[in-house]
């Protein structure tokens, strides 16, 4: 039952993995966001308060939604490359952090260009906002961490506890609407109960949602490759892999 | 010969302090930091002593937070260049005692230190004498709060030849809560408000990371030690 779990540590199984199913994430990745593009930017009706200004959530909140995922997902594998001592696990949370700190650059903008019109202000100091912000500050430490050591195996270790200390930060980005007083909107589909949106405005923001985290996945197993033959460079089924 | 828990945790903490005591310029360098950057705030500013009031509380903080991060750099490195933090983890003690005698005895000759001539640097800025306690009170859970997350970023670091930048770009974001309701607490203290929420928020930070940092800080230290 456990054997697919211990082929995940075998650098070429892992390898192979990536390169099998990169196309199928980036086709499902074009798919999704093709029709989330396409149906929330033109087909969904204008918001009754902000006209089509509100457009811009169909990048925004799927780019924020994958700042955090990412972190978590980085915070993860890090995690089992600390227990387990599975290299992959490191090899994951390296080929994540880059793609995730991308994200939450993407969300901030994005933020940023939605606030003006709406808040009349670019930026405000405002707990989501900061919150959001202290994420990207945690992925560029985590992986100028990385970076900062000669031994590979050690920056590994290092930035993975770092990435797990960091993880008290996701919750509170989440919850920061609630707790506190904030310009920000209130969650409207990530809730119980039923989502504020009608459907012509809901059904392409999932779309959006899921086709961002597909291409995470498709990038992720791009990445991933060159990761693994990065860190496998000494060993011979590189060699064997890189000449066929 | 077999050593206590709480004896070597003692004997640990008087072995800091008295390392300290002898060096009186290293104890004494932050705090000095700490009243020169207060002091470029009005000079920089050519505030009028109203508008310097409402930005006391941020000053005062920030000040604090850069001159405890001065000190933190210390914390393990020197034991660890001569190979004394090798033979206390070689002790049969337990790291997680030496961690957290150590970050303690480091909170006491930065952090508390820090409380204390934090009412000088007050009235200077001019906060009244009514907030003190108040004020007293969160840079004391505040500086605890962040000798602690500095206890995982010096053990992250400490086998590094230039980890002091680094040190602040993991310390940092991980201490702006603390920056944010410390100076909430002095804040609301000065206009005359309850306190009590951004206190117990300090508080809550403060128990928080007494309990689990002590445990990610030795993670780091036998990361970077093996």
């Amino acid at each position: 039952m456990w054997t697919w779990f211990y082929r995940l540590a075998s650098p070429p199984y892992v390898y192979g993995l990536a390169a099998r199913l990169a196309p199928w994430f980036l086709g499902s990745a074009a798919v999704t966001i093709g029709y989330g593009l396409v149906a929330g930017l033109v087909f969904a009706p204008p918001d009754y308060q902000q006209g089509d200004a509100f457009r811009i959530i169909y990048v925004h909140a799927p780019g924020a939604w994958m700042s955090t995922f990412i972190y978590t997902t980085m915070a993860i594998a890090g995690a089992i490359g600390l227990i387990w001592r599975i290299k992959m696990g490191h090899a994951v949370a390296a080929a994540s952090a880059p793609i995730g700190a991308s994200f939450t650059l993407l969300a901030l903008v994005t933020g940023s260009l939605w606030g003006r019109p709406m808040w009349g202000t670019y930026w405000a100091w405002d707990p989501r906002l900061t919150s959001e912000l202290i994420l990207l500050f945690l992925y560029a430490g985590v992986m100028s961490l990385r970076s900062a050591f000669e031994d590979p195996a050690r920056g590994d270790r290092a930035a993975a506890l770092l990435g797990i200390v960091g993880l008290v930060n996701v919750p509170i980005i989440h919850y920061s609407v609630t707790w506190w007083n904030s310009l920000h909107q209130a969650a409207t589909v990530a809730k119980l109960g039923k989502p504020d949106m009608p459907g012509s405005m809901l059904w392409p923001l999932l779309s959006m949602l899921l086709g961002f985290t597909l291409f995470y996945g498709a990038v992720l197993c791009m990445r991933l490759q060159g990761e693994v033959l990065n860190r496998e460079r000494q060993a011979k089924w590189v060699r064997e892999a890189i000449r066929s | 010969m077999n050593v206590g828990l709480w004896e070597a945790f003692g004997l640990i903490v008087r072995r800091e302090l008295c390392l300290s005591f002898r060096r009186p310029d290293q104890l004494s360098q932050p705090l000095v930091f700490f009243l020169i950057v207060t002091t470029l705030f009005p000079l920089g500013l050519n505030l009028q002593l109203s508008l310097l009031r409402d930005m006391a509380p941020g000053v005062l903080w920030v000040a604090a937070l850069l001159s405890s991060l001065l000190s933190l750099d210390s914390l393990f490195k020197s034991d660890a260049d001569d190979g004394t933090l090798e033979q206390l983890a070689l002790s049969g003690q337990g790291l997680n005692v030496i961690v957290v005698a150590k970050t303690f005895a480091h909170w006491l000759v930065s952090g508390a230190a820090l409380v204390v001539v934090s009412p000088v640097v007050g009235t200077a800025l001019g906060i009244p004498v009514g907030a003190f306690a108040t004020m007293m009170l969160s840079l004391a859970l505040g500086t605890l709060t962040l000798s602690w997350l500095g206890a995982i970023g010096a053990g992250l670091t400490v086998g590094l030849k230039r980890g002091n930048v680094l040190l602040s770009l993991i310390v940092l974001p991980l201490a702006m809560p603390l920056l944010i309701f410390g100076a909430g607490a002095t804040d609301r203290a000065m206009s005359g408000t309850s306190a009590a929420g951004a206190l117990y928020f300090l508080a809550a930070l403060c128990v928080f990371t007494c309990t689990l940092a002590p445990f990610a800080a030795t993670a780091a230290l036998r990361i970077t030690l093996e």
